[in-house]
């Protein structure tokens, strides 16, 4: 497979398009199913992590009869290594607002919600400005439709959509059972569109340039750019917003530090690469999606360390529900340990990758389930650190 | 009616009697309170008319809603790894040392309580705590204790 050239890509921090509602008053000229042919066209996927074609999303939500529907914005932002959203409700408020805005007008909700992590508190009152400036020019303009914060509590699981609900319902995050999918029954037992922050803007921006020029970005899988976070040893951490469909050599060219020898594509729940691999993996849903963090390590660091560092978190963040998961969890943090002390033979590392395959197809939700990711991707490439 | 109560009272007029209130209801206590007493988990259950094991169970799954003793000002360090690769344990050790208790204990004056937390989202300027809501990314071993200083 043929990877796209290294490219930078100014979409969502440029301002053009950031004055709040020209974009809207756009969308408002095309009928709400105009809107979502092109969201639907343009091949716009999620970028909080799992991908699924927006378009769709907000077509299955239109299609529901309901006189309550909600649109939400996901800034639960936890996933180690991610930092994008909170930059881009911090410097591009009012886009993100005109994308929900945008989605309320073609699936036809009244009420918009975003959940902020509340690890992000200090964000409440520049923002709660900017929304009310917001939801003032939209009734100036004639559409139905306001926007309101709800805080998060410092629980990583509430990003995941369903226990997000729960969570504004007034309960445990504890995440439901799928089907029945947000867009039947979301919040409330209504049906609800959630977006990840940045999926809202690319909408916006979508409607702002056109289908054509969003589609001239990224490869069939994965259309358009990115905002990746990219940390750990590079001289150049921060925010990036990049084509799609980049390999990771030519994203290490860019962001290593000359001695780079993993990059964790996808936080914690992600994949782990090694520098063999690095030519073949491509960045995008022909490769290894990710949500936009990119951890980057070089040779002075232990990989045994920073599988343990991802277990605890886990284990910590689980909640609970699910067997295989909870304990699951606890039980890999103890298994690497009793091989690293030599309490277990090296093969011992095997039965624990059943483990996770086990806890793959047998947990709720994608906590559970995506332990396996980064587990066998180190464990298998870096089995000598696991041991000595 | 004591200051909980009273509290309580004007938390669940702002945001109605109804249980998607009951995390702002909680939040507000904590705000006010630093972490929800048992005087207040039955005030809050009381008037949203649930029971305090309902309320106390709710609240016990979320990290910032602490149902133990908390100081007035709560400090959460970053514990992941790309903090810990930028020397976040330096950070945690002179705090310690400062403030004379352990990650996870409170000062016995009251004033701070120490906490390690998951990430914060600030990976690329780490290592970086919270204190109550404010954040202070980059942070810098000798210049800790200074930021500390303010909220005594
Ligand atoms: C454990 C877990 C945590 C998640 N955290 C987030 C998050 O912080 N932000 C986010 O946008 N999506 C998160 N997701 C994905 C959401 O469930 C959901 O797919 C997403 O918000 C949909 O938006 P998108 O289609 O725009 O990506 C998480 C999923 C899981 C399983
Ligand atoms: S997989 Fe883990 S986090 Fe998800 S529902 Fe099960 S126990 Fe909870």
């Amino acid at each position: 497979m043929v990877s796209k050239k290294f490219k930078r890509v100014d979409l969502i921090f440029e301002c053009k398009g950031c004055e709040p509602i020209s974009v809207v008053k756009k969308a408002l000229q095309m009928t709400p199913d105009e809107v979502i042919s092109s969201i639907i066209e343009s091949g716009l996927r999620g970028r909080g992590g799992a991908g699924f074609p927006t378009g769709m999303k907000w077509k299955f939500a239109k299609e529901e009869k309901s006189n309550d529907k909600y649109v939400i914005c996901n800034a639960d932002e936890g996933e180690p290594g991610t930092f994008k959203d909170r930059e881009i409700l911090d410097i591009v408020p009012n886009k993100v607002l005109s994308g929900m805005a945008i989605c309320a007008y073609a699936i036809g909700a009244k009420e918009g919600i975003i959940y902020l992590r509340g690890e992000y508190n200090f964000l409440l009152k520049p923002l709660n400005e900017t929304i009310d400036k917001f939801n003032n020019s939209l009734s100036k303009i004639g559409l139905d439709f306001a926007v309101y914060i709800r805080s998060g509590s410092g629980a990583y699981i509430c990003g995941e959509e369903t226990a997000l609900f729960e969570s504004m319902e007034g309960m445990r995050g504890e995440p439901r059972n799928k089907p029945p999918f947000p867009t039947k029954i979301g919040y409330n037992g209504k049906p609800t569109v959630i977006n990840n922050v940045e999926t809202l803007v690319y909408t916006a921006m979508i409607i702002n340039i056109g289908v054509d020029e969003f589609k001239k970005l990224g490869t069939n899988d994965s259309r358009g750019s990115k905002v990746f976070s990219v940390s750990g040893d590079t001289p150049k951490a921060g925010i990036h917003e990049l084509e799609l469909g980049l390999n990771v050599a030519d994203f290490v060219k860019e962001f290593g530090d000359g001695d780079t020898k993993a990059v964790q594509v996808g936080g914690a729940s992600g994949f782990c690469v090694p520098r063999k691999q690095f030519n073949e993996t491509i960045i995008g849903f022909e490769g290894i999606p990710t949500g936009g963090s990119m951890m980057v390590f070089n040779s002075t660091r232990s990989m045994y360390n920073i599988l343990n560092d991802y277990l605890e978190f886990f284990a910590e963040e689980s909640c609970g529900q699910c067997t295989p998961c909870r304990i699951g969890t606890q039980q890999l943090i103890k298994g690497i340990a009793a091989v690293k002390k030599g309490d277990m033979p090296s093969d011992y590392l095997d039965q624990l990758m059943k483990l996770t395959d086990t806890m793959k197809i047998a947990s709720k939700c994608g906590l559970g389930q995506s332990v396996a990711n980064s587990f066998s991707s180190i464990v298998t490439n870096f089995r000598e650190e696991m041991i000595y | 009616m004591a200051n909980t109560e009273k509290l309580v009272e004007q938390l669940v007029t702002k945001h109605g009697v109804c249980r998607n209130s009951l995390l702002p209801v909680l939040q507000g206590v904590v705000k006010e309170e630093h972490f929800l007493s048992d005087v207040a988990m039955i005030a809050i259950a009381k008037a949203l008319d649930l029971s305090s094991a309902d309320v106390y169970g709710t609240a016990s799954f979320y990290s910032f809603l602490d149902t133990e003793f908390r100081g007035e000002n709560i400090i959460r360090i970053c514990k992941t790894i790309t903090c810990k690769m930028k020397g976040k344990q330096k950070i945690v050790e002179v705090l310690e040392d400062h403030l004379k208790i352990k990650e996870g204990e409170t000062t016995r004056n009251g004033k701070f309580t120490m906490l390690a937390a998951n990430c914060l989202g600030w990976c690329h300027k780490g290592p970086v705590m919270l204190v109550n809501d404010d954040v202070y990314p980059e942070l810098d071993p000798e210049e800790v204790v200074e930021i500390i200083e303010k909220y005594c």
